[in-house]
């Protein structure tokens, strides 16, 4: 054997780890399949208690009366644009750099999702900023960067959607994403930065959170939910994307045929 | 419980319309969500089925 085949032959340290055994689509599918009703059942039921507890438990607030009720619904929404927009940069950067398909499948399941969080903030937080400050928008920098990261959303799903190609789809998307990036630690950060209309963090890593500790642990426990909800979502729509994209493949034939037969 | 009645809980202090809104549009876009991924599934399953069951007759029809 010369050195060349020796080399061509030997497996390299990373492709035999366990995380390039689920890079591949056929052998994510089924683990995907199997995910979904476990995190949607946990997302369900975190929901519902953490609503539960800023419906019914969490006093009304002594400043904005039973208007404040928003914010269990506000910051997960908020916290979850943010979240799963670096989740999906990170996922079209991973496809980008190592070509990893189901990589780039997976930020683009992810999209979706985000830009319907991103809308649900902004939602929220209009008809939150109407009987709070009297409007319901103003071009501030929390309200005006979260809006930039609606149209981020939108414009990765827009590009991906032109592109025949989706080899050439995921890396458009991944440049976009990644280049985007930078507007998530100023939506972070812009309460910080500028002087907004938008109250500062609630919640912050650094201090004591500054509200009651009912109100707290409804919003968190909702965001939990939202994410357990997210990932349930995004994992059903990779399956979706799998199953349109490696139509051709024999595996995902067998599987058609296996499902059909079962009916 | 910190309602008096369900009234006073729809009511919210007054803020009915902006706490409601919130709710009802929340809850919608997610069950949304969720039930146009279970069509594209289902569509996509019955597509590719149907896809394999012609591939499938028209390799024996050629046969014969």
């Amino acid at each position: 054997m010369s050195i060349a085949e020796y080399t061509l032959s030997r497996k390299s340290a990373l492709s035999g780890s366990i995380w390039f055994k689920y890079a591949s689509p056929q052998m994510f599918f089924p683990v995907a399949g199997k995910m979904i009703p476990g995190f949607a059942i946990i997302g369900a039921v975190l929901c519902l208690v953490g609503l539960y507890i800023g419906f019914f438990v969490a006093p009304t607030d002594r400043q904005q009366g039973d208007a404040y009720r928003i914010i269990f619904l506000h910051v997960p929404a908020a916290w979850m644009s943010m979240v799963i927009y670096m989740a999906m940069a990170f996922w079209a950067g991973i496809g980008l750099v190592m070509n990893t398909r189901l990589s780039s499948m997976m930020a683009t399941a992810l999209a979706p999702t985000g830009a319907m969080f991103t809308v649900l903030a902004l939602w929220t937080g209009a008809l939150w900023g109407r009987p709070t400050w009297g409007a319901w928008w103003v071009w501030d920098a929390r309200l005006t960067s979260e809006l930039i990261l609606l149209f981020l959303y939108i414009g990765f799903m827009a590009l991906q959607a032109s592109i025949d190609d989706p080899r050439r789809a995921d890396k458009a998307g991944a440049v976009l994403a990644l280049v985007g990036v930078i507007n998530v630690p100023v939506i972070y950060f812009s309460v910080q930065w500028w002087n907004t209309l938008h109250q500062g963090s609630s919640v912050s890593l650094r201090n004591a959170p500054s509200m009651a500790i009912t109100m707290l642990v409804g919003m968190l426990i909702t965001a939990l939910g939202f994410w357990a909800y997210s990932i349930a979502v995004a994992l059903l729509r990779v399956r979706c994307i799998v199953l349109e994209r490696e139509r051709h493949s024999d595996w995902i034939k067998q599987y058609v045929e296996r499902v059909e037969k079962k009916r | 419980m910190i309602w008096n009645s369900w009234s006073d809980f729809f009511a919210m202090g007054g803020y009915g319309l902006y706490v409601w809104g919130s709710v009802v549009v929340t809850v919608g876009l997610m069950f949304g969500e969720m039930i146009i991924l279970a069509m594209r599934w289902k569509a996509g399953l019955k597509q590719l089925g149907n896809w394999l069951r012609n591939l499938q007759k028209e390799r024996h029809e050629n046969q014969v």
